[in-house]
């Protein structure tokens, strides 16, 4: 186990600098660089030499891995660079609003083993009855409903027709909470129903598709998170925003795939070290 | 006797399923037909503006009633699955080909080329996946083509693995072996021995696939990232609809229905090949 734990921690490294390479490599190619852009945003036109000269001062003439080097240094050190937007640190942008995100994701989540548990166990007992032909057929309409649909759906009926939450929800708070963990649980309830047998690897896939799902949800109900303040970044083309949202969203996820598969192996005494694998 | 009750029972389930499967293949090539000939079938043309007739409640002569420009909702739904679904469907197409090469190249030659793509897969798989494709859509811009990118690059590993894995589990299968000792060339064992053998776990996963896909697409669309109005795309007329969700939610209600409806059939038809494998 402890060995299989550190080997697992290794193979993390490379994957670790791919990720922070490819997001690196992804937003240069977006082309405009932070001098250009500072440029555009002041409005002014101004001559090669000067554009030269704040390149030189940035580091931006050297080459591509030595900049690489040197943005990964400062990465280390919780520096991002600025938002082209707000002029904001990123990182602290980010760390700001990840706790959002993070509630949305857990609520979710629990949500979803409320609902999901239960009827699943409810339509395994009543096996081939109307119980379990209607639990299926839910979660088969449930799995083919797309997320924004959902959630126009709840915002409609829970929100205007009932006005029992608040259509754009009101800074943190467990009311504004609800909807939109109860669209991303009805997802991913369905997927569960689905199939029920391997719950916990199923965690691991359903935490990376709310990272994603999140976004979608996010921005439709004002739901201050990272999600959202991606999509927002991506319409005002924030490329350093984007890049921060890109890179961490990876690392949190292959680092909870980490932790579930450990878990997964702890747990389950009669799976052999490495034995699963090809 | 509790044997033969059993066999009956299963009989009667693969009776269902088979007769559910056409069902479901038929309406599937309905869909299909009514998206090949949208553009000859709706009532209206589904750009035409018309201000005096915006946003009109459902009606005989406006099934899905009208939007804000006064264009036919059930004529633009109609002519929308042209674009969500053809691009699904190349989407799922292209990776599922390439997919399927790299991974049965990589599994049948091993080697330093197949540790690089592995690795390669394993950082596309990093990655979650709508995160990703958001990332490659705001790199290139809006369009139904870079969508379609954006979610290929991120979804082909899936088809490297099982054809990776598959043709690692072939290899050594006697019959195999045995064509290699009657003198088959590396590209007869690949195309005639080895890819025949894997394409049914392809098939399904590209099957499974196209509901999400379908789903993720309409996703950026909703997002301002996939298909650019004016052009009639799911995805794009809600996110166009949901402004006036509050008086009109038929405007985000009707398209949704027809995803929902055309899409949910489609799924669970595809979800059955594989229950009645299994079976």
């Amino acid at each position: 186990m402890k060995k299989y734990a550190v080997r697992r921690l290794l193979q993390l490294i490379p994957i670790l600098l791919a990720i922070t390479f490819l997001s690196y490599g992804m937003m240069r190619i977006a082309g405009s660089d932070v001098v250009e852009q500072k440029m555009e945003n002041t409005g002014e036109t101004v001559s090669q030499e000067i554009v030269d000269a704040a390149r030189e001062e940035l580091g931006l003439d050297k080459p591509f891995f030595v900049q690489y080097f040197s943005w990964l240094c400062n990465l280390l050190r919780g520096d991002m660079g600025t938002s082209y937007v707000s002029n904001k640190p990123v990182f602290s942008t980010f760390v700001s609003k990840l706790p959002a995100t993070l509630l949305l994701t857990f609520v979710s989540i629990l949500l979803t083993v409320v609902i999901s548990i239960p009827l699943g166990i409810w339509a395994a007992v009543r096996q081939n009855k109307i119980t379990d032909y209607v639990i299926r057929t839910a979660s088969f309409i449930g799995n083919s409903l797309p997320n924004f649909f959902v959630s126009l759906l709840l915002m409609y009926l829970f929100a205007i027709r009932l006005g029992w939450f608040p259509v754009i929800s009101k800074g943190v708070s467990l009311q504004s909470v609800a909807l939109p963990a109860l669209t991303l649980a009805i997802a991913m309830s369905s997927k569960y129903l689905r199939q029920v047998r391997a719950t916990v690897t199923l965690l691991t896939i359903s935490i990376g598709s709310l990272l994603g799902g999140t976004a979608i949800v996010e921005s439709i109900f004002m739901w201050d998170g990272v999600g959202k303040m991606a999509v927002d970044a991506i319409n005002m083309r924030d490329y350093p925003i984007i890049q921060a949202y890109v890179m961490w969203m990876a690392i949190i996820y292959v680092v909870v795939n980490l932790i579930t598969d450990l878990s997964y192996r702890f747990l389950d005494p009669r799976i052999r070290l490495g034995g699963i694998e090809q | 006797m509790s044997e033969t009750v059993t066999v009956r029972i299963q009989k009667i389930k693969k009776n269902t399923v088979k007769g559910r499967l056409i069902f479901f293949l038929v309406l599937a090539a309905i869909l299909l037909l009514v998206t090949i000939f949208a553009g000859r079938i709706v009532p209206y043309d589904p750009y035409a503006q018309d201000l005096s007739k915006s946003m009109m409640p459902p009606s005989a002569e406006h099934l899905m009633g009208t939007d804000r420009y006064g264009r036919d909702m059930f004529s633009r739904v109609i002519v929308g699955a042209q674009v969500s679904i053809f691009s699904t469907l190349a989407l799922v197409g292209v990776i599922s080909v390439f997919g399927t090469i790299v991974g049965t190249l990589c599994g049948y030659y091993g080697g330093a080329v197949d540790s690089i793509v592995m690795r390669i897969s394993d950082v596309c798989l990093a990655f979650p996946g709508l995160v990703f494709a958001l990332a490659i859509a705001a790199l290139l811009g809006g369009g139904v083509g870079n969508a379609v990118i954006a979610l290929a690059a991120i979804s082909w590993p899936k088809y490297a693995r099982v054809a990776r894995s598959r043709t690692l589990a072939l290899k050594n299968v006697p019959f195999v072996l045995a064509a290699r000792l009657s003198g088959c060339t590396s590209l007869q064992m690949i195309l005639r021995h080895i890819l025949p053998n894997i394409l049914g776990p392809i098939l399904v996963t590209a099957m499974l696939d196209i509901g999400t896909m379908m789903m993720e697409l309409a996703g950026l669309s909703f997002l301002g990232l996939g298909a650019q109005p004016p052009t009639a795309e799911w995805g794009n007329m809600m996110s166009g609809g949901r402004s006036m969700l509050q008086t009109y939610p038929w405007l985000v209600l009707s398209p949704g229905l027809a995803i929902f409806n055309l899409l949910g059939d489609t799924v669970r038809d595809y979800m059955d090949p594989k229950n009645s494998r299994a079976r």
